[in-house]
């Protein structure tokens, strides 16, 4: 994680340049809790949890926790690219659903399991690309298409499976789920590998400046050639690619394709990007931030179990934090 | 005097023939002859609809236009889009400035020409270079700006118009085009401005400017062009008019 590290103290440099009067007034001001709300309410969770249940800081526990925030960390830095271009994708999960489907009957009908994940990453990232092409091209609103997509996405794969979940029993997969380097098991080594990647895309290349000015003021990019349509295509195919990713590491979690959508990931990969601090009118963000917030939630969620809070209280606490990350992000400036 | 030339002069950077536009039923331009020579301040006037706007966004490849020629640098209708305009060497300084609040100032400058390093596909910005290039780019107009690393957001507007004009002339233009570049300054801000056009004239930067402010077109400009209801009613050297002149025949006072 060097490479976060290094953007966030760049960031204070700048902001110290930014005719700040001192760090120290830098660090009470709203906008910083704003921009950094996901963090801050990481830590405030562990603190909590810690001392109301101290098995939740035990490294079971925490590798577990990592473990099961991966799926989710990777579909909210897919998202995170579509909010920065100040869209949305609402057929994220169902992008999942979908690609777990095909992940299961493609190796069921006897292709090997890397030729099976790849078709399911075309899959998924062909629908995002279709999305793109439809919100731009089409100039329908983001959030029709997607929502639209949602709908069809998931009767496909309804379709495709009959309503029958496949198992997949295959070895690699198997590793996949359950190995680990130390208290990081692959799932979650594999969603910061997709953090890294995506960090170095947007702030370390043509492209990633390109996906903020279309995001930050899409008229001015416009008129300085940057082709803004195909910019707002690539995140809509980014994030279909992270859909892929992400159904992958599902399939692995619970050894097979299951034909259901887990509306909870969309609303939850939303969240993420929300308390990580990305603005939703576009151009302003940061991959650290969904990541944060991705594990964030999913603290939540471990915690609450821990202390044998009924289920049923989670979407509750969920959707107050949301509310609550909005409405400190008034003050973002 | 005010008589409109038919044939451009032979050190005309750009110039265009038989304009026309029209969007849908509404008929923007007709038949609009113009040009602007090498090294030159050219003026386009003219009251809000006159056409101005247009114009200069058919000559930029923002619109295509209906009909007409367009001459550039010796080449006859050079490009269909802002890009292909930008690499022939046509900068525009839109009137909403195309700047990007939240990138910073050398984000700004160097925004879809980027200095990248590295081979095939894995180029990665090379920020260090964009952000002395930035500095530099700065100086040679001397355009007081805090930081380059500083957002565009939290300038003024008289720095954000220095910036946007800075990047215009940063990418090495032929020719800038600026919309209005001064209508929302205020006094001071505004003849930093002028100075800083004044200074691109020095460096044999061709310009063309869109005004609505006659006093300033006739204290920067060579050659005025007046448009009204989507033609070219006159031009003049802007040495032999005056202003009471060119409100004439902006108005229509005078044919």
């Amino acid at each position: 994680m060097n490479t976060p590290s290094r953007s966030s103290t760049v960031e204070a440099r700048s902001k110290a340049e930014g005719r700040r009067p001192s760090r120290a007034a830098a660090v009470l001001s709203p906008s910083f809790w704003a921009d950094w709300a996901s963090a801050v309410g990481l830590v405030g969770l562990v603190i909590v949890f810690s001392i109301l249940q101290p098995v939740f800081l035990t490294a079971p526990n925490i590798q577990a926790l990592l473990v099961a925030a991966a799926i989710l960390i990777v579909l909210s830095i897919g998202q995170t690219f579509v909010v920065m271009t100040a869209g949305i994708d609402l057929s994220l999960a169902a992008l999942v659903m979908l690609g777990a489907i095909v992940l299961g009957l493609t190796h069921e009908a006897g292709y090997g399991i890397f030729a099976s994940c790849v078709l399911a990453v075309i899959v998924t990232s062909g629908l995002g690309f279709l999305n793109g092409l439809l919100i731009t091209a089409g100039k329908i609103p983001d959030f029709v298409v997607t929502l639209g997509t949602l709908s069809a996405v998931t009767g496909l794969a309804l379709i495709l499976s009959g309503g029958e979940p496949t198992m997949v029993g295959d070895t690699f997969l198997l590793r996949l789920a359950s190995g680990s380097i130390g208290i990081f098991g692959y799932p979650f080594l594999v969603a910061v590998a997709v953090a890294l990647v995506s960090h170095i895309v947007l702030y370390h290349t043509r492209f990633g400046v390109h996906l903020l000015a279309t995001g930050g003021q899409q008229e001015s990019a416009r008129q300085l050639g940057i082709r803004t349509g195909r910019v707002r295509i690539a995140a809509y195919t980014i994030s279909g690619l992270c859909g892929g990713i992400a159904a992958i590491l599902l399939v692995a979690r619970i050894g097979s394709a299951e034909p259901t959508i887990n509306t909870n990931l969309l609303l939850n990969s939303v969240a993420a990007v929300v308390l990580g601090g990305v603005s939703l009118f576009g151009g302003r963000g940061s991959i650290l931030g969904p990541l944060l917030g991705a594990v964030m939630l999913t603290t939540l969620v471990n915690g609450l179990t821990l202390l044998s809070v009924s289920a049923f209280y989670q979407p509750l606490a969920v959707g107050f934090i949301v509310v609550l990350a909005a409405l400190i992000m008034r003050y973002q400036k | 005097m005010s008589a409109v030339p038919n044939e451009a002069p032979a050190d005309a950077i750009l110039s265009c023939q038989g304009l026309g536009k029209q969007f849908g039923a509404v008929r923007a331009l007709s038949d609009v002859s113009f040009f602007a020579r090498k090294g030159e301040v050219t003026a386009v006037i003219g009251d809000n609809g006159a056409g101005k706007s247009t114009l200069i966004r058919c000559l930029v490849g923002v619109h295509r236009p209906s009909e007409g020629v367009i001459r550039f640098d010796g080449q006859d209708n050079p490009f269909a889009t802002p890009d292909e305009a930008r690499k022939a060497g046509i900068e525009t300084v839109h009137q909403n400035l195309a700047l990007v609040d939240e990138l910073t100032v050398a984000q700004n400058l160097y925004l879809n020409r980027e200095i990248v390093r590295g081979i095939g596909p894995f180029r990665f910005l090379d920020r260090r270079a964009m952000n002395r290039g930035a500095q530099v780019m700065l100086e040679r107009l001397s355009i007081n700006v805090p930081a380059v690393k500083q957002r565009v957001r939290r300038l003024s507007g008289g720095q954000r118009q220095a910036i946007s004009i800075c990047r215009a002339v940063g990418a090495g233009a032929k020719l800038v085009v600026m919309d209005e570049p001064t209508a929302a300054l205020g006094v001071q801000e505004t003849a930093n401005v002028e100075t800083l056009i004044r200074r691109l004239k020095d460096e044999h930067v061709s310009v063309i400017l869109i005004s609505h402010n006659f006093d300033q077109v006739r204290r920067l400009a060579d050659q005025v062009w007046v448009m009204r209801a989507g033609r070219v009613v006159a031009s003049v050297r802007a040495a032999e008019t005056s202003g009471n002149e060119l409100v004439a025949l902006v108005t229509g006072a005078k044919q």
